[in-house]
């Protein structure tokens, strides 16, 4: 009972993790139909800055959270602006290549710049200890990543549900075209969109540090765990993506927890199987 | 109510390009750029000869991406597991023999050809993409954890060919294995010539542009396309063959995602649909990356991904595609 | 009873919406038949029951004889039911030899050899070339699809049909996005179709159904409410009430 609760926290947290990063990968890929394999090299920017803030400058561990999401927008900008913008409605094909593109250079660049090395992010001292909930003591970065996923899975809720831009987000991702006659500024949501899915992802990043590790191939090693994340969930649906998180977080953790030598194997058989069974994702929309 | 008889205006013979004289021309060419490269670079001739194997996997990417419109980033499973097969065979089970350890290689392609495009393409779009990213995951875990059969982490040692028909034993300069190699890719080409102009790689291209329209004319669509990765298998499975004979050894690498991406990087520099363009890409990349690594191998991934975004923004039909039709532009105007 | 191609009492319903409703027609070789309808009436869907790709949930898809319903689309076509689409569905970047090559290869079942060329092949060359003259097309044989007119694209589209040598030939809206100077063209060629071809149109243009259909089907809401001669079809009061609804009964007036 004891390990079945801790497996169930880890994957929770792993998978909550998967969540706050994909997430905006989902949304966008939905609404630009963009398939962007770069996606993990900006929650990889994330934790670079934060990593850089928190233990170079010495900087609080809030601080470095807000300082990363802004400073990897900022730097995504320029790439939605120059480089993504030329692939919206492009060839599948065009745009794998564009974005492969765009990582082996993030992945070149934050090597060069940063070595090789493991980065971590310094957690501060209320998230370092394990929490007791009086049946059982959990570490705490645990928790607050898990209330992390929470927090980003109903403030994304409110946003597209309850405001003016969710409506026109909702409306330019079932049909670009219409919503765009009907006078929503498609490229303004696109922009948006992209910088919040940005600013999701480099606050995954942050939070997820201590499960999913900054190094130089970040962006590479996880690369897949997200796209099978948007696949699995269905582009564009948010309860599919947290759905797709969960399982995939039971199924990695479980899998590394049962049989650690054969842990990647076990999760790569399992996505294989996922998206054979279900190749429009779990929560799709036939289109 | 008789069909309107029109009579058949006699057809300009010429209108049909004359492949012959074409294909003659190209292998030609290629010879001439091997021996030169044979000259020119004496020293060199295992970088050669790797670019050749290189070639193969190219080649056999351009057949499923190419020819039938497959986007996939695990390409390289089909590589690794000629290279694994013929190693293994070679050490495991004595099989010394360099042409039967490329025949080894490339039914372990074809056998790999075969799973990973019954999974590959149960997928469209995304789907098809991050399956194909699972598969060569897969396919490298499974050669990382069967370490008693492929030396694990530390790759596959020990692989020592028998002399070509007992003649040309493998030199410590390569050239045997640079010569072997010349061979292997100019009889693959010559039959990768027939089989895209052949009614089979007829039905394929027309895959790639509307597979709604082939299966309204009775074809099976997924049929086909899994023959045409088993086709590709084989010849992918030749160039890890002709790796594991040259190199001796068989790393990990030959089975990783970088390498499956690379080789894509490689057919779209050189230009998709077309085997010229599928050279030229491997020759081009390969050259290049040997240049800059030398130089400053810190940067080469960064200026893989520089290379990647400027093919796509200035050259979206490879150096081929763009030449090809520069080419015919110029011809139209004179 | 010599019936090529037979639908029995076809059903299908999406999520409570009876979309085809009893559905049943007979025909024999050589019939020329004209399906028509308002928007709605569900021959989209009975055109993707009858080719395959959508399953009945009762009634009998029957082709010379034998029962067809569990077969796919693919299965279908080999049989001798063949269709041509609505928005032109070719490979832009071939020609039209290699269009009807592919097919006569598919039909001939050569299609999957991986040595040879069609163009090596004297039978295939023949009829190739006897059917892209029947339809005009000869003098573009080796152009690319892609710089070829519309119109004679269409034409392209309905060679590849009879290039399969189809005993039942659907054909969907045949001069859809043709421009005017090219209808007699596209009417040309459907003169000239098969004899002993059973042929089933769907089509919205009157005069081109009045001109090529013996008998016309009259869809509305899933169910047939005409089957008959062109003649009546225009005086029959339940077609006159699915096509003008309300105003039906007060046209004649005007």
């Amino acid at each position: 009972m004891q390990t079945v609760l801790s497996v169930g926290v880890d994957a929770l947290a792993y998978g909550m993790v998967l969540f706050v990063i994909s997430i905006g990968l989902s949304v966008t890929m939905g609404l630009m139909r963009v398939v962007n394999l770069a996606h993990g090299a900006f929650a990889m920017i994330g934790g670079y800055i934060a990593s850089y803030a928190a233990r170079d400058l010495g900087l609080g561990y809030g601080l470095a959270i807000l300082i990363a999401v802004a400073g990897t927008i900022l730097i995504a900008i320029p790439i939605e602006r120059f480089l993504y913008r030329r692939i919206y409605g492009a060839p599948e094909l065009t745009q794998v290549l564009m974005t492969i593109g765009i990582t082996f250079c993030v992945i070149g660049i934050a090597n060069y710049v940063f070595g090789p090395t493991l980065k971590t992010i310094p957690l501060p001292e209320t998230l370092r200890g394990p929490v007791d909930l009086g049946f059982r003591s959990i570490a705490a970065h645990k928790l607050f990543a898990i209330a992390c996923g929470v927090v980003v899975a109903g403030a994304l809720w409110y946003l597209i549900e309850r405001t003016s831009f969710g409506v026109k987000l909702r409306a330019s991702v079932d049909n670009a075209a219409m919503a765009a006659s009907l006078g929503v500024r498609t490229k303004i949501v696109y922009a948006v969109s992209f910088a919040v899915a940005v600013g999701l992802a480099a606050f995954g990043g942050i939070v997820g540090a201590e499960l999913l590790p900054i190094e130089p191939y970040y962006a590479l090693r996880y690369m897949v765990t997200f796209l099978v994340v948007v696949s699995v969930g269905g582009a564009g649906s948010i309860p599919g993506a947290l759905l797709a998180c969960l399982v995939l977080g039971a199924i990695d953790t479980t899998g590394r927890y049962l049989v650690p030598e054969y842990g990647e194997f076990f999760f790569y058989l399992a996505v294989i199987a996922i998206v054979c069974v279900f190749p429009r994702g779990l929560l799709g929309r036939n289109k | 109510m008789a069909a309107i008889e029109t009579s058949a205006a006699a057809k300009p013979e010429t209108a049909r390009p004359n492949w012959l004289l074409r294909d003659l021309t190209g292998l030609a060419i290629i010879l001439i750029v091997a021996v030169i490269g044979y000259f020119l670079f004496p020293n060199n001739l295992a970088l050669l000869t790797r670019i050749l194997g290189i070639a193969l996997l190219v080649l056999s990417l351009d057949l499923v991406t190419g020819y039938c419109g497959v986007a996939t980033l695990g390409h390289a499973a089909l590589f690794g597991a000629g290279a694994y097969a013929s190693g293994i065979a070679a050490v495991h089970f004595g099989i010394t023999d360099p042409i039967a350890m490329v025949g080894v290689g490339a039914i372990g392609g074809a056998v790999a050809g075969l799973l990973s495009g019954i999974v590959i393409l149960r997928g469209h779009g995304l789907a098809q993409l991050v399956l194909s990213i699972a598969v060569i995951h897969l396919f490298h875990e499974a050669a990382n954890k069967a370490s008693s059969y492929t030396g694990g982490s530390d790759g596959l040692a020990g692989i020592s060919p028998d002399p070509v028909f007992g003649l040309f034993g493998f030199d410590l300069w390569g050239r045997t294995a640079y010569g072997f190699g010349v061979a292997l890719l100019v009889i693959v080409f010559i039959l990768l010539r027939f089989l895209v102009r052949s009614p089979f790689g007829m039905l394929c291209r027309g895959i790639r542009e509307d597979p709604i329209r082939v299966s309204a004319m009775g074809a099976s669509v997924q049929g086909t396309l899994i023959k045409m990765y088993v086709i590709s298998g084989a010849v992918a499975g030749v160039g890890g063959a002709l790796n594991a004979i040259s190199t001796q050894v068989v790393g990990l690498d030959s089975l990783s995602f970088t390498t499956s991406a690379e080789a894509l990087v490689m057919l779209v520099l050189g230009g998709t649909g077309s085997l010229y363009g599928a050279l030229i890409g491997t020759v081009t990349f390969m050259w290049f990356e040997d240049v800059v690594s030398a130089a400053n191998p810190f940067h080469w991934l960064t200026i893989v991904g520089a290379l990647l975004i400027a093919v796509v923004l200035f050259a979206p039909k490879g150096l081929y595609g763009t030449a090809a039709s520069l080419l015919d532009r110029y011809r139209g105007r004179s | 009873m010599s019936a090529v191609f037979q639908v029995e009492k076809l059903q299908k319903s999406f999520g409570g919406l009876a979309v085809t409703q009893d559905v049943s027609i007979t025909m024999q070789p050589g019939d020329r038949v004209a399906l028509i309808g308002p928007n709605g009436a569900g021959k989209t869907t009975f055109v993707n029951l009858v080719t395959g790709h959508l399953k009945p949930d009762a009634g009998k898809v029957m082709l010379g004889g034998e029962d067809v319903t569990a077969q796919g689309p693919t299965r279908r076509v080999r049989q001798g039911l063949v269709r041509s689409f609505q928005v032109t569905r070719l490979f832009s970047e071939m020609t039209p030899e290699e269009h009807i090559a592919i097919a006569i290869l598919q039909r001939t079942g050569r299609s999957g050899r991986v040595f040879g060329n069609f163009h090596a092949m004297p039978d295939v060359m023949k009829e190739t070339d006897a059917l892209l003259a029947t339809l005009g097309l000869d003098h573009i044989a080796t152009r690319k699809v892609s710089e070829i007119a519309y119109g004679q694209q269409r034409l392209l589209e309905i060679a590849l049909a009879l290039a399969l040598k189809p005993k039942v030939l659907l054909l969907d809206e045949p001069a859809a996005g043709v421009p005017q100077s090219d209808t007699p063209r596209i009417e040309a060629a459907l003169a000239g179709l098969p004899p002993d071809l059973a042929v089933l149109m769907i089509e919205h243009d009157m005069d081109l159904v009045f001109r090529f259909a013996k008998r016309v089907i009259v869809l509305a809401a899933g169910a047939i409410i005409f089957d008959g001669s062109p003649q009546d079809v225009t005086s029959d009061a339940r077609v006159r009430e699915a096509y003008l609804g309300n105003y039906a009964n007060a046209s004649p007036a005007a």
